[in-house]
C-alpha cells in the first residue's frame, strides 16, 4: 500500500514510557492488583496486554490473569460489509464474576469497539467492573464512552489515519498519523 | 479466501481456499458452544427457515440451533405439517416464504437438484441440506472439521467411505470436499451399491472391506439405507452385516490411530458394531457438536457481502 507522508506521534521510547506509566495507573486506581484481570481485543490489544501484564509483574510482582477477545461476532456493522471479516479466537480462560477487567486496545475512535468487546465480555459472565485502557484516544466518539487510562489524547480529523505498529505483529513499535485523503 | 457465494448448494465446485475459510470461521464458533451462555448476536434480525420435505432430527436440530446460538430467528416446516400436503409447488413454498422476509431458506429434500431450483426461483440464500442421493455439504464440511480436529491435516490421509454409495448424498459430498482437500478417498460397498461411474470422481473403488480398510487413516461408515431394503439390492442385513459391516477385527486392519465416523442416525450391528461406535477411536458424538459450530460458521459467512456467483 502507497500511504502518503505521515508524521510520527510515537517511537519505541515513548510507547515504552506510556506502557509503564499506564501500568503505574491500573495498580494505582485500583488500590493494587486484587481480583484484577487483563483483557486485550484483538488484534493489537493483546499485545499491548502482555506488555501491561509484564509491567504490573515487574511493579507488583503478581502476574495477573490475561485473555484475548475476539469481537467480530458482537460487530453492529456486518451487514454493511461486503464480506465477512475473519473471525478469530477469544480466550478468557478465567471466570469473569467479581472480577475487575481492564480492556486493553490500541486506538479509541467511535467506541463501538468498545461497546462489542462490553458485550462480549457479559455474555461470558458478569464482572465486578469493566475499565479501558487505550494507547491512544483520538476523539470522535459516536457512543458514550470514555478511558480510564489514555496514553495519549491525539486530535484528529476524521480523514486522518492513526496506525499502531507493534513489535509483535508488525516488527517495530511506533505510533503514527496519516492524511487519507492525500 | 472470502466467502461471496450466494447459497451453498453443494461441495462440488468450491474451492479448496472456500472450505478452509469454513473451517477456521467453526473453530472460534465451537467455542461459543461450551460458553454459558451460548448466544452471540451476530445474526440478530435475520431469519432462518428450516424447509424439511424429508424427515430429519440432527440435521434440522443442528441447523435451528445454530441459527438460534447466532441469535436469528428460526422457523421449521416439515412437509408433513404444511401446504405442501396440499399440492403447493416447491418453488410457490419458496415464494411464499421469501415474501414473509426469509434471509436462508435451509433446504432438505427428496429430490437431487431440489436446493438449485430452489435457489434460481427466491432471492433469499439456500443452503442445501441434503437433496436426493446428490449432496449433504455441511454434512461433508462437519466431516473434514471433525477429521482437521483430530488429525490436524487432511491432505495425504487416506479416507475410507464405507457403505451405500448409491443412494449417498454424504459419500459425494465428502468425495468431492476430501479430494479438494487433498486427501486419498477410498469408497467401498456392496457392488450393487456402488454407483460405476463413480471411480470417474477420483476415488478407489473396492468390493472387498479388507482391502479398502488396509491402512485407512479415516474411515466412514456411512448409514445402510433400511428403506432401501426392498429393492433387493442386497441379500439380507445380517449378510450386509457380515461382508460390510464395521467390527473391531476389521478395524485392526486401519491404522492404530484410525478415527471413525458415521453421520447418523447409527443402526448399530448392521454397518457399525456397537463396541466400534462406543470406542474412542470414534468420533460420533462430537461430529453432532461440530455440526452446530460448521453450520454457524456457513450461516456467519453467507450472512455478509453482496451474494454473487452461486454454484449452480
Amino acid at each position: 500500500m502507497n500511504l502518503p507522508e505521515k508524521a510520527q506521534l510515537m517511537d519505541a521510547t515513548g510507547l515504552r514510557r506510556a506502557i509503564t506509566r499506564i501500568a503505574h495507573e491500573i495498580v494505582e486506581k485500583n488500590h493494587g492488583v486484587d481480583g484484577l484481570v487483563l483483557v486485550g481485543i484483538r488484534r493489537r490489544g493483546v499485545p499491548l496486554a502482555q506488555r501491561l501484564q509484564a509491567k504490573i509483574q515487574a511493579i507488583e510482582g503478581v502476574m495477573l490473569p490475561l485473555g484475548a477477545l475476539d469481537i467480530t461476532l458482537y460487530r453492529d456493522d456486518l451487514t454493511t460489509l461486503d464480506v465477512q471479516p475473519v473471525i478469530r479466537k477469544t480466550e478468557v480462560p478465567f471466570a469473569l464474576a467479581g472480577k475487575k477487567v481492564v480492556l486493553v486496545d490500541d486506538v479509541l475512535y467511535t467506541g463501538r469497539t468498545v461497546r462489542a468487546a462490553m458485550d462480549a465480555l457479559m455474555d461470558m459472565g458478569r464482572p465486578k467492573a469493566i475499565q479501558l485502557a487505550v494507547l491512544i484516544d483520538r476523539g470522535h466518539r459516536e457512543l458514550p464512552i470514555r478511558a480510564d487510562f489514555v496514553g495519549k489524547n491525539v486530535p484528529t480529523a476524521r480523514k486522518e489515519n492513526v496506525s499502531v505498529r507493534l513489535m509483535e505483529l508488525d516488527g517495530d513499535d511506533s505510533v503514527s498519523i496519516q492524511d487519507l485523503t492525500v | 479466501m472470502k466467502w461471496q457465494r450466494k447459497d451453498l448448494l453443494g461441495i462440488r465446485g468450491i474451492n479448496r481456499e472456500e472450505i478452509i475459510s469454513i473451517l477456521d470461521t467453526a473453530v472460534p464458533m465451537k467455542d461459543v458452544l461450551t460458553r454459558e451462555i451460548k448466544k452471540v448476536p451476530t445474526l440478530r434480525g435475520k431469519s432462518v427457515v428450516c424447509l424439511f420435505y424429508e424427515p430429519s432430527t440432527r440435521t434440522r436440530t443442528s441447523f435451528e440451533l445454530a441459527a438460534k446460538y447466532m441469535s436469528a430467528d428460526t422457523v421449521n416446516i416439515s412437509t408433513s405439517s404444511s401446504s405442501v400436503t396440499k399440492g403447493e409447488s416447491l418453488i410457490d413454498t419458496g415464494k411464499t416464504i421469501e415474501a414473509m422476509g426469509v434471509d436462508i431458506v435451509v433446504l432438505r429434500h427428496w429430490a437431487s437438484g431440489a436446493a438449485h431450483l430452489l435457489s434460481r426461483h427466491v432471492k433469499a440464500r439456500v443452503i442445501n441440506a441434503g437433496d436426493g442421493a446428490h449432496e449433504h455439504p455441511t454434512q461433508a464440511l462437519l466431516d473434514l472439521f471433525t477429521i482437521r480436529e483430530r488429525k490436524g491435516r487432511l491432505s495425504g490421509l487416506t479416507v475410507t467411505i464405507l457403505g451405500d454409495i448409491l443412494y449417498s448424498r454424504v459419500a459425494r459430498s465428502n468425495i468431492w470436499g476430501l479430494t479438494a482437500m487433498g486427501a486419498k478417498v477410498r469408497v467401498c460397498g456392496p457392488a450393487t451399491l456402488l454407483p460405476p461411474e463413480i471411480a470417474a470422481l477420483g476415488v478407489q473403488v473396492f468390493t472387498r472391506v479388507e482391502e479398502a480398510l488396509e491402512g485407512a487413516d479415516v474411515v466412514n461408515v456411512l448409514r445402510l439405507q433400511l428403506e432401501r431394503q426392498q429393492k433387493g439390492l442386497f441379500p439380507s442385513i445380517r449378510e450386509y452385516s457380515r461382508l460390510f459391516g464395521l467390527n473391531q477385527e476389521r478395524l485392526r486392519l486401519c491404522r492404530s490411530d484410525v478415527l471413525v465416523l458415521h453421520p447418523g442416525p447409527m443402526n448399530r450391528g448392521v454397518e457399525i458394531a456397537g463396541d466400534v461406535a462406543n470406542a474412542d477411536v470414534a468420533a460420533i458424538e462430537e461430529q453432532v457438536t461440530n455440526g452446530v459450530a460448521v453450520r454457524m460458521a456457513v450461516l456467519y459467512l453467507m450472512m455478509g457481502g453482496s451474494g454473487s456467483g452461486a454454484v449452480h
